[in-house]
């Protein structure tokens, strides 16, 4: 049967296809959605773990009780993970094990745009590389089956391009592999540097078989055309080079680590001039000249996506002309209307604080009005970050600053920085916007939440006791729409010497529709026109420039009643009320 | 076989990934190749969301090039120009006059570029405007714009009326199949008028 399937949707049916067992992962994008499918099979054990180096665990445990696993993650989530995934290299698997990483080239939704393919290389373990839905669907077969044959995880590489994209899929049925059983080997699984040392033995010896596989398997494609040049490239960039340049030999690689070397060298041979077409780093074409291949030079930018007019650029192809268009009234991300972050960087702008940001919805409040964020890195940094600050002026600082983090990514590594900050004696002060969810990547349920990825009960951390329990002596819940006891807290905290943790505890507008309450409307006859209502940056407020007053779009107002807040006047009323 | 470049744009939340997901499901129901590209990611709610649907023999990349769209579909009334690039002299533009004011000029509603809109129209080969909202709402499904545009838009594809209406009731919920047909019905004779 034919359907079409976004890669994502794809990659998850290949899992089920290939009788997957377990899937732990924690959501980032452009990779959410393959979990978030995968727990419609009954089939597959699902789970949101913490974070990307507990979820590769625990596939890696699953795979030594004896099934096939996966992990799921966006780029910056192998960083986490990569700590397992170097050891798993040495130890290999039991039952197939992929690790599935999407890369955001262009960074849609990202704060870097690094090229994992550095990380097969570096692990010396196999990546593989569809170029489409349906080989998405198949790879993960296939790599579950390269993965128990040569006992090694094999890395699945995805990217924005072909995870966000759709196209026509053949099914197929789920394969029944069972359980291999727990497997107990200790000088295979018990990584003490006598063991380690042979298993490093292993793994080069792996490598050149994977190298040898790779340029006898049907992985690797040879689509003959002129012999004038030939273009070695995978993935979503195959599909660019085919369409630039339809009349070029190709040859198409499935997996593009280790690379096979025999068929490339038999393929420059067919061709006069030899390139390689790639997105991001150069890292193919290093390889081939480090090899001694000679390989054709292309200007080609490491930054961003590729396409079929990039394509066409680099080999000197005619662009049809075409106009562009600047400055048009923009439409900007802003946060949701009843956004429960709002409050909090409305007051932190009002108190001029330095702001450690985090990664989530709440990194939007560093967008005007509220312009409230100074820093953002990687998850959980605000937290180690504010006790960098206050070590390095003595205190000081800590007096002028916060961090603020989300509930999802405190519990996936803010935790960790908490800890430290506890220990040696911080005097920060930490706001942990817990609106029980995980909002940016698609309102995934976390620890915090109190049901589970199929939405049935699951314990609920509690995160204020979390924090009592670590010791912390300051530790408060606040109601992000109180802003004048928000104001209040927030000053009395800063300036105190000690370690200090807030907690909001408003849900998220899209976690808990049952929050939204009727609308509010502004009573042109008390509007005096002070805009200070405009500053809370709720796109559900708009300044009318010719009546000089303010007003409330009743269709995107969802009563959370910030604004009546910092309304004077009392001009802003609810309706039916 | 022919190709058709679709390129739907619009304000998040207008339905734009319904819209689009809809079209491919009635190109594969025609034996079509297609693909599909779109971006979401950050918090898009009334941020501009662009679908690329692509439908041939054979499909290569998901996203169009410039000035290769065939049909742009505008949800909203400005939302095009953000995307002009892809059109050339050889595109037909599908314009809801509905307009949402955009957040960056939400001080100043006046801003809202009218004459650039009409200005622009002069670049396509053939542009049809309506007010697919007005529609839809006299539908009773105000929240049916995007389908009332997809009905329109069934009027340049050599596709059957009884696999448009297959494709709908294939992607909407259960429940408002039928006023969506009648939505997508509606907006189909809108371009006989």
């Amino acid at each position: 049967m034919k359907v079409i399937l976004s890669g994502n949707e794809a990659f998850a049916r290949g899992a089920y296809e290939a009788g997957v067992k377990v899937i732990s992962s924690y959501p980032g994008t452009p990779s959410s959605e393959i979990t978030d499918n995968a727990k419609k099979y009954k089939e597959i054990y699902c789970e949101w773990a913490s974070n990307e180096k507990v979820a590769l665990e625990v596939a890696i445990g699953a795979s030594q009780a004896g099934v096939r696993s996966m992990t799921c993650m966006k780029h910056v989530g192998l960083n986490v993970a990569a700590d397992p995934l170097m050891t798993l290299s040495y130890t290999g698997v039991n039952g197939g094990i992929v690790v599935l990483v999407a890369d955001d080239p262009n960074m849609f939704s990202s704060q870097n745009e690094q090229d994992s393919r550095h990380y097969a290389r570096f692990a010396k373990v196999p990546m593989l590389e569809p170029a489409d839905s349906n080989e998405a669907k198949d790879f993960i077969k296939i790599a579950m089956e390269i993965s128990e044959k040569f006992c090694t995880p094999v890395i699945v590489r995805s990217c924005t391009r072909l995870s966000h994209s759709a196209g026509v899929v053949e099914l197929g049925e789920r394969v029944d592999v069972g359980s291999k059983g727990l497997e107990v080997d200790i000088p295979k699984w018990v990584m003490v540097p006598a063991n380690g040392r042979v298993r490093h033995q292993f793994v080069e010896k792996r490598l050149i078989e994977l190298t040898k596989f790779n340029s006898q398997s049907d992985l690797c494609k040879e689509e003959l055309y002129s012999n004038s040049i030939g273009i070695i490239c995978s993935g979503i960039v195959y599909q660019y080079v085919k369409e630039a340049l339809p009349d070029t030999s190709i040859l198409k690689l499935g997996m593009v680590w280790p690379l096979p070397f025999d068929r490339i060298i038999e393929f420059s041979k067919k061709v006069k001039k030899l390139y390689v077409v790639e997105e991001l780093d150069n890292i193919i074409e290093t390889e081939l000249r480090a090899n001694g291949i000679k390989v054709q030079k292309l200007k080609r930018s490491p930054l961003g996506e590729l396409s079929v007019d990039e394509v066409r650029k680099l080999f000197k192809k005619m662009l049809p002309e075409y106009s562009t268009l600047e400055n048009l009234p923009g439409r900007p991300p802003s946060m949701c209307a009843g956004c429960s972050h709002r409050g909090i960087f409305y007051v932190l702008n009002r108190l001029k604080l330095y702001v450690s940001g985090d990664i989530g919805c709440y990194t939007l409040g560093l967008l005007p009005p509220l312009s409230a964020i100074h820093s953002t890195v990687c998850m959980g940094a605000s937290v180690s970050m504010a006790h960098g600050i206050d070590k390095a002026s003595d205190g000081e600082l800590s007096k002028k600053s916060v961090a603020v983090i989300g509930d999802s990514t405190f519990l996936h590594t803010g935790i960790n920085g908490l800890l430290n900050a506890f220990y040696n004696n911080g005097k920060s002060t930490i706001i942990i916007l817990d609106n029980t969810i995980t909002g940016m990547t698609g309102h995934q349920p976390n620890p915090a939440t109190g049901f589970n990825i199929r939405l049935e009960p699951a314990p609920k951390v509690d995160i204020v006791e979390l924090c009592k329990g670590i010791g912390i002596k300051r530790v408060r819940r606040i109601d992000p729409f109180d802003v004048e006891e928000c104001l209040k807290v927030i000053k009395e905290e800063v300036e105190t010497e000690e370690l200090s943790v807030l907690v909001t505890n408003r849900p998220c507008i899209f976690a808990d529709r049952t929050v939204i309450d009727s609308p509010y409307y502004i009573d042109p006859d008390k509007c005096t026109g002070c805009k200070a209502c405009t500053r809370i940056g709720c796109p559900a407020i708009s300044w009318l420039k010719n009546e000089k007053r303010a007003f409330i779009d009743e269709s995107i107002c969802t009563g959370c009643g910030l604004c009546i807040k910092v309304c004077r006047f009392n001009a802003i009323n609810q309706r039916g009320k | 076989m022919a190709k058709y470049d679709i390129l739907v744009v619009g304000v998040g939340g207008q339905g734009s990934v319904l819209a689009s997901d809809i079209i491919c499901e009635v190109a594969l129901l025609e034996n079509f190749d297609v693909k599909k590209s779109e971006i979401h990611g950050m918090a898009q709610r009334g941020g501009s969301v662009v679908s690329h649907v692509r439908i041939g023999e054979k499909v290569y990349s998901p996203t169009i090039s410039f000035a290769q769209a065939d049909i742009i579909v505008s949800l909203e009334r400005m939302e095009f120009l953000r995307y002009i690039e892809y059109a050339s002299k050889k595109t037909v533009l599908i314009n809801n006059s509905q307009k949402i004011i955009p957040a960056s000029i939400i001080n100043d509603a006046e801003l809202y570029p009218d004459s650039l809109i009409e200005d622009n129209y002069k670049n396509f080969k053939e542009v049809y405007e309506f007010d697919a909202f007005k529609t839809a709402k006299d539908c009773g499904n105000p929240r049916g714009v995007s389908v009332v545009c997809l009905g329109y838009l069934s009027n340049f594809l050599p596709f059957s009326i009884e696999n448009w209406k297959k494709a709908v009731a294939e992607k909407v919920p259960q429940k408002t199949v039928d006023a969506n047909i009648k939505s997508f019905l509606s907006g189909r004779d809108l371009y006989k008028k």
